[in-house]
């Protein structure tokens, strides 16, 4: 028993070691591809090459014969009961979805397309009768890239009409949430400062490091299926919803995951292809892709183009912005879909009182692997285009870049603030974030030295970056999602149970695959409850177990999911309260409930919570009007978003002769609110940047003119490893401006540092050349393109041919435009 | 993930090795660190019935000194051959750049005479070994032959080893004394070099040698530079104005990395830096 | 084809397909599933593990080449020491060097080949000598900070 032990000191806010930890650190894990079942079977997957094809035949007689296959399947095969890859978020209601098969059995719209799958006692095996799988295909025309897209020559699905499947639109004139951003912007030509730009949001693959790997066991009464997922309780629904299994039947695992970052909050046809066929065989099955399989067929992330205006008076104070979005949704609209791009609308605004605003959103359909959510969805892209203007702008007015956000951030005693988005920022303090960014950065000293190189024309040039960001999340009020024709609710769930030991069991709806969520929601419990956090066990991933959730994304664990967990131990604690004033013989209203113990006011008596669970696991004395539990739960819907914010400092080295760029220096300050556990915050925030980082300087997923996957390994897609990255400065501000709408206090960090990292770094490289004549550099901001916007205008870079004087006529790479890297 | 079937081999000896090449011709592939080889296996990009693994070949193995020259065994790891002390005094430019060869994992498996046999225009060990001037000690049927540098690097992927050979050795020529650098342009560390120099110089400068990585399809000299730098000074301006030159007569590739021009320039920059810190510039 | 090997101090024997690699016969035919696979190039080094007490990718290595050798995984790498985690086991653990786990068995792997050629490594000479292992969560920061607090509290 627990009873007598003393409460620890505060959990909430200590730097607590992982709970998790042990067992990932000694190869104790549970991936899915761990799983072993007695007579598993297992599948390999036939892909097609083809970006868009028309299926003639598909011959499998020799891959069945082929040694210890059991069954090679193709869509022809299953009918309805494949079921169907869903898209939970219309953006419109006249959005055009093409039907998404998982495993089609007439034509393929993307290369990677899955057309047969193989089923064969060994993994080698159902790999070796892959290869015989004779498919023959009609190719068809194929449409890349979003340009292409629009000009609806060519169509991704012929039988839709066209490649455009919706248009969003917000406007504050219109929403009555602000002006009219046309005539601001008519104003601005007149007698300010219009700053017109394109950027482009290249494509990026989340690459998560542990690949998707699904088993399907159909034997026993519930169906289980065990997935490397972020999202169990989504995918148990769709597997309903779509493949006519009852949900009751249906149990749904998401073990130990390595890694989402939003590529695994999807509902994929890899599982759905599995779940059919041990049905339809009844035995279980595994499927783990490679990881060439991984790039080109798990969903990939970004990828846009944004047409902006901004509108400024002469000193820098915005006067409007319009924004145009063309997304590239790749072949299907996949489960979140266009909803990615949208989320981004309400984020342009950023921390600014931007008087006017004008969104559009056009998402079309290209012959491309689907996109969906990645680290950030929908606002790093937003901030990416606002905080780059907004440099863009400091130079146009001539001041610094940390003044022209000044002039137009909302200040600390306006909130709470209504922005011209329409969204209510509760609480922030951009000022406080800025100032403590600053001094640690140092950043007068590297301004210096920056003026010191650029007058001696220094062959390594410095920039200096800044990205004040803010974001909104803890997805969502279940209402906003519904005005927003999201199909499902942002409500967590969240149960207590106390068992006869005194062990304290808490069962959470998130989903988490790295995020800490046991370590963290020990310490709330512990803090809460008031009982030591070695005893708080956290159970989570099972929809058996946890019953109701909506897993993990948009950075809600802790805010939404949080935030049940405190109301079911409120809970706990009230019934509880019954249970002592019984067994005290005390009135409920002279009991004080604190370190785990109720006490009489005014006496030494007292009884601890876990000598309570005890008695209700003998139920020897109990109230009469007491039903013998003091196991609670809870079902939280937030009723706002959380705000956090952060000012974000990069300092970048740009050899000029090479165009290489090194990141120098890198500090950061974001307000979270209330920090339950500093160490994984700065874990979060760490990760977070990188991925930022990684998009303005190596990733990008390019698809040639034909539709192949060019970057299909980690050969070519190139995530950066420890060699080229550095330490940071993550700091945070002394007395954050804490969340006003939820108990503890918190706000999301989890894609915080992807949001703000981008901009900043690609600011630092545009800075450090800027003297240069140099106002853009399209991301990933390779070597190649920044050698190249430094001698765009004084004839060094030559263009590609003049560069060539040695070349034969007929060689293989005379296309300049080839190595370019647009890829779209 | 998982290579097509094959059988798998494990000769002792040279000569055992042979004869297995022999019998199985161009179904067999000759397996030496496998770290090239092993990935193309299970990509299944190639599909041998027969792997010929020389790991058990421990004549193949170990640096020593022969006079004029140095010799490193064809079997010989990364690791072993970079923390050589033969190599460091004699062929430093051959250290440096073995130093940079993928990662210390595949170093410790990979062998000096795997990566210049699999002739990877891009790998990083082809353009030292040019620039040294190193001979490639090849054994066949026939008995051994010896083959120069310049004759050894035919195409992609292609050298003068014949479909029934083995390369057992490297001859590296003393250059005892000489600096050395190899400079690699890499935009993440994991990833093949998008150009890389391999510079050797005697004195500063009395005489250079200067390796190309991935600007053709095979390793190259910057011949040009060479004779220009013979006798020059090593200073800054008198080494850039030769390294001018170091594009002449290459045609690297046009990839995601980065166009032909770009390397070319990219060639003529890394060519000044390499030389001058191999020269202590 | 049969080999025998010592894999985590245990003395093991099997038939083997000479196609099958060794990161797959530790978790395919000895459950050793603590070492993981996160690409096929040979980029990523999850499955780094220690061959005859020297860090390989386990994907880039045959079973038929680990017979009459030593293989230490993840597994056993804490049997070595004192204890019940080796030192850099520890520091991943204290310096929060780890998020979704997936990565953590190479890179523990590669960390104490590391420090086992250099016990005292730079924050640079870290940084270059975990080159072969991707980490997609941490951001490396922690990675090395674990790395170096391993080599103070003499890991080596």
């Amino acid at each position: 028993m627990t009873a007598t032990q003393e409460r620890p000191a505060a959990e909430i806010g200590k730097d607590r070691r992982r709970k998790e930890d042990q067992r990932l650190i000694t190869g104790r894990t549970r991936w899915t591809d761990n799983i072993t079942l007695p007579g598993m079977l297992h599948l390999a997957m036939v892909r097609s090459p083809f970006a868009h094809a028309a299926i003639t035949s598909i011959d499998v007689e020799a891959a069945k014969a082929a040694t210890n296959v059991v069954a090679v399947l193709t869509g022809r095969d299953f009918g309805d009961e494949l079921g169907a890859c869903i898209n939970a978020w219309p953006i419109t209601p006249d959005q055009k979805t093409p039907p998404h098969s998982p495993m089609p059995a007439d034509r393929v719209a993307f290369a990677g397309e899955i057309v047969a799958v193989v089923v064969a006692r060994s993994a080698a095996e159902a790999r070796d009768a892959a290869e015989l799988v004779d498919v023959e295909y009609d190719e068809q025309p194929a449409v890349l890239g979003i340009k292409n897209a629009l000009e609806d020559s060519v169509l991704a699905h012929p039988d839709l009409g066209t490649n455009k499947s919706a248009l969003w639109v917000f406007d504050s004139s219109e929403a009555g949430t602000g002006g009219d951003v046309e005539a601001a912007i008519q104003q601005a030509r007149t007698d300010g400062i219009v700053i017109e730009r394109e950027y482009r949001q290249q494509r990026l693959i989340p690459a998560f490091m542990e690949p998707r790997s699904v088993v399907v066991d159909p034997t026993g009464e519930q169906l289980t299926m065990w997935s490397a997922t972020q999202i169990p309780h989504i995918l148990r629904f769709a597997l309903a919803a779509t493949t006519g299994v009852p949900e009751s039947k249906i149990r749904v695992i998401a073990p130990d995951v390595g890694g989402g970052f939003g590529g695994k909050l999807q509902t994929t046809p890899e599982e759905w292809i599995a779940w059919a066929v041990a049905r339809r065989l009844s035995k279980p099955v595994k499927y783990t892709e490679t990881r060439s399989e991984s790039l080109v067929s798990a969903h990939h992330g970004r990828d846009q183009v944004q047409t902006l205006s901004l509108a400024a008076d002469k000193d820098g104070k915005v006067t409007g912005l319009k924004v145009h979005l063309d997304a590239d949704l790749g072949a299907y609209v996949s489960l979140v879909g266009g909803g990615i791009p949208v989320l981004g609308a309400f984020m342009f605004n950023a921390i600014y009182k931007f008087p006017s605003y004008r969104f559009e959103c056009q998402t079309v359909l290209t012959n491309s692997t689907w996109t969906d959510a990645y680290r950030g969805a929908g606002r790093p892209e937003a901030t990416y285009a606002v905080e780059r203007l907004m440099d863009e702008l400091a130079a146009e007015v001539g001041v610094d870049p940390l003044v022209i956000r000044e002039r137009n951030w909302i200040t600390h005693e306006e909130f709470p603030f209504t922005t011209v988005a329409g969204l209510e920022y509760d609480s922030g303090n951009y000022e406080a974030a800025t100032a403590r960014a600053k001094e640690v950065f140092g950043y007068d000293a590297l301004r210096a030295e920056q003026g010191e190189r650029r007058a001696r024309g220094d062959r390594v040039q410095l920039g200096i970056g800044v990205s004040t960001f803010t974001e909104m999340c803890g997805l969502a009020p279940s209402r906003v999602l519904g005005s927003l024709d999201y199909g499902a609710g942002g409500w967590e769930h969240a149960s207590v149970r106390l068992l006869a030991t005194g062990k304290v069991e808490v069962v959470t709806g998130t989903s988490a695959h790295g995020q800490g969520h046991e370590t963290a929601f020990s310490q709330i419990v512990a803090d809460r409850l008031g009982v030591p956090f070695e005893d708080v066990e956290v159970l989570h991933g099972d929809t058996q177990v946890a019953h109701r959730g909506l897993d993990t994304y948009g950075s809600r664990s802790l805010v939404v999911g949080g935030e049940a967990l405190v109301q079911a131990v409120d809970k706990v604690i009230d019934k509880a309260r019954h249970l002592a004033s019984h067994l005290l013989e005390a009135s409920q209203d002279d009991l004080d409930y604190g370190g785990g113990r109720f006490t009489v006011r005014g006496t030494d008596q007292g009884i601890a919570i876990q000598e309570l669970a005890t008695a209700t696991f003998t139920g020897h004395n109990y109230p009469e009007d007491m039903e013998l539990s003091i196991d609670a739960e809870a079902t939280y819907d937030p009723v706002n978003f959380n705000y956090p914010h952060g000012t974000h400092l990069c300092a970048m080295e740009v050899d000029t002769e090479t165009g290489a760029v090194t990141m120098r220096k890198y500090t950061c300050c974001d307000d979270i609110g209330n920090i339950i556990n500093p160490l994984i915050v700065a874990g979060q925030v760490h990760g977070g940047l990188v991925q930022g980082i990684a998009q303005a300087l190596w990733e990008e997923a390019v698809h040639d003119d034909a539709g192949t996957l060019v970057t299909g390994s980690f050969v070519d897609y190139l995530l950066p490893t420890s060699a080229d990255t550095i330490s940071f400065d993550v700091l945070h501000t002394e007395e954050p401006s804490v969340c006003t709408t939820n108990t503890l206090g918190t706000k999301g960090v989890g894609e915080a540092g992807t949001i703000a990292s981008t901009p900043a770094v690609v600011n630092a490289v545009v800075d450090a050349v800027r003297h240069l004549g140099v106002d853009d550099i399209q991301m990933p901001c390779t070597p190649e393109r920044v050698w190249r916007a430094i001698h765009a205008h004084d004839g060094d870079a030559p263009t590609p041919e003049s560069a060539m004087p040695h070349f034969e006529e007929d060689a293989p790479n005379q296309d300049p435009t080839a190595g370019q890297g647009a890829g779209q | 993930m998982i290579p097509v079937k094959f059988d798998y081999l494990a000769p002792t000896s040279v000569e055992e090795a042979l004869a297995a090449l022999g019998e199985h011709g161009d179904e067999a592939k000759i397996m030496a660190g496998g770290q090239s080889l092993l990935p193309v296996l299970r990509m299944r990009l190639n599909a041998p019935e027969v792997v010929i693994d020389l790991g058990g070949i421990d004549s193949l193995r170990g640096i020593r000194d022969d006079g004029d020259a140095i010799v490193i065994g064809a079997m010989t790891t990364h690791h072993d051959v970079r923390e050589h002390a033969l190599v460091r005094e004699h062929a430093l430019l051959i250290s440096k750049a073995v130093a940079e060869v993928a990662d210390s994992q595949i170093r410790h498996r990979g062998t000096f005479g795997g990566a210049l046999a699999h002739a990877d225009p891009a790998g990083d060990l082809g353009a030292p070994a040019l620039a040294l001037g190193a001979q490639f000690v090849i054994a066949g049927p026939g008995g051994s032959r010896t083959v120069e540098a310049d004759d050894f690097f035919v195409d992609l992927f292609e050298t003068a080893i014949g479909e029934d050979e083995i390369l057992t050795e490297v001859r590296i020529p003393k250059h005892t004394g000489w600096g050395a650098h190899y400079e690699k342009f890499v935009r993440v560390a994991h990833q093949w070099p998008i150009v890389a120099v391999a510079a050797t110089v005697r004195g500063s400068i009395d005489e250079a040698r200067v390796g190309l990585t991935n600007m053709g399809s095979t390793p190259l000299r910057a011949r040009a530079t060479e004779a220009a730098l013979a006798g020059a000074s090593a200073t800054e301006d008198g080494v850039r104005e030769a390294s001018q030159l170091a594009a002449e007569g290459t045609n690297p590739p046009t990839d995601l990395n980065g166009a032909s021009d770009y390397r070319k320039h990219l060639a003529r920059v890394l060519t000044g830096r390499a030389v001058l810190k191999a020269a202590g510039a | 084809m049969k080999i025998e090997l010592t894999v985590d101090g245990a003395a093991v024997s099997d038939d083997v397909e000479p196609r099958m690699l060794l990161v797959q016969y530790l978790r395919e035919k000895l459950g050793k599933t603590g070492t993981v696979i996160g690409c096929d190039t040979s980029n990523c080094g999850a499955c780094t593990v220690h061959l005859d007490g020297t860090s390989v990718k386990s994907c880039n290595v045959l079973a038929v080449q680990a017979g009459g050798r030593t293989v230490t995984t993840i597994e056993g790498l804490a049997d070595t020491v004192e204890g019940d985690l080796h030192p850099v086991q520890e520091s991943f653990r204290e310096c929060h060097g780890l998020q979704c786990g997936f990565c953590t068995p190479g890179m523990i792997m590669q960390a104490v080949d590391l420090l086992k050629e250099n016990p005292n490594p730079s924050e640079e000479e870290v940084r270059l000598g975990m080159e072969g292992n991707l980490c997609r969560c941490t951001g490396y920061h922690n990675i090395v900070k674990s790395v170096l607090h391993a080599a103070g509290g003499g890991a080596a």
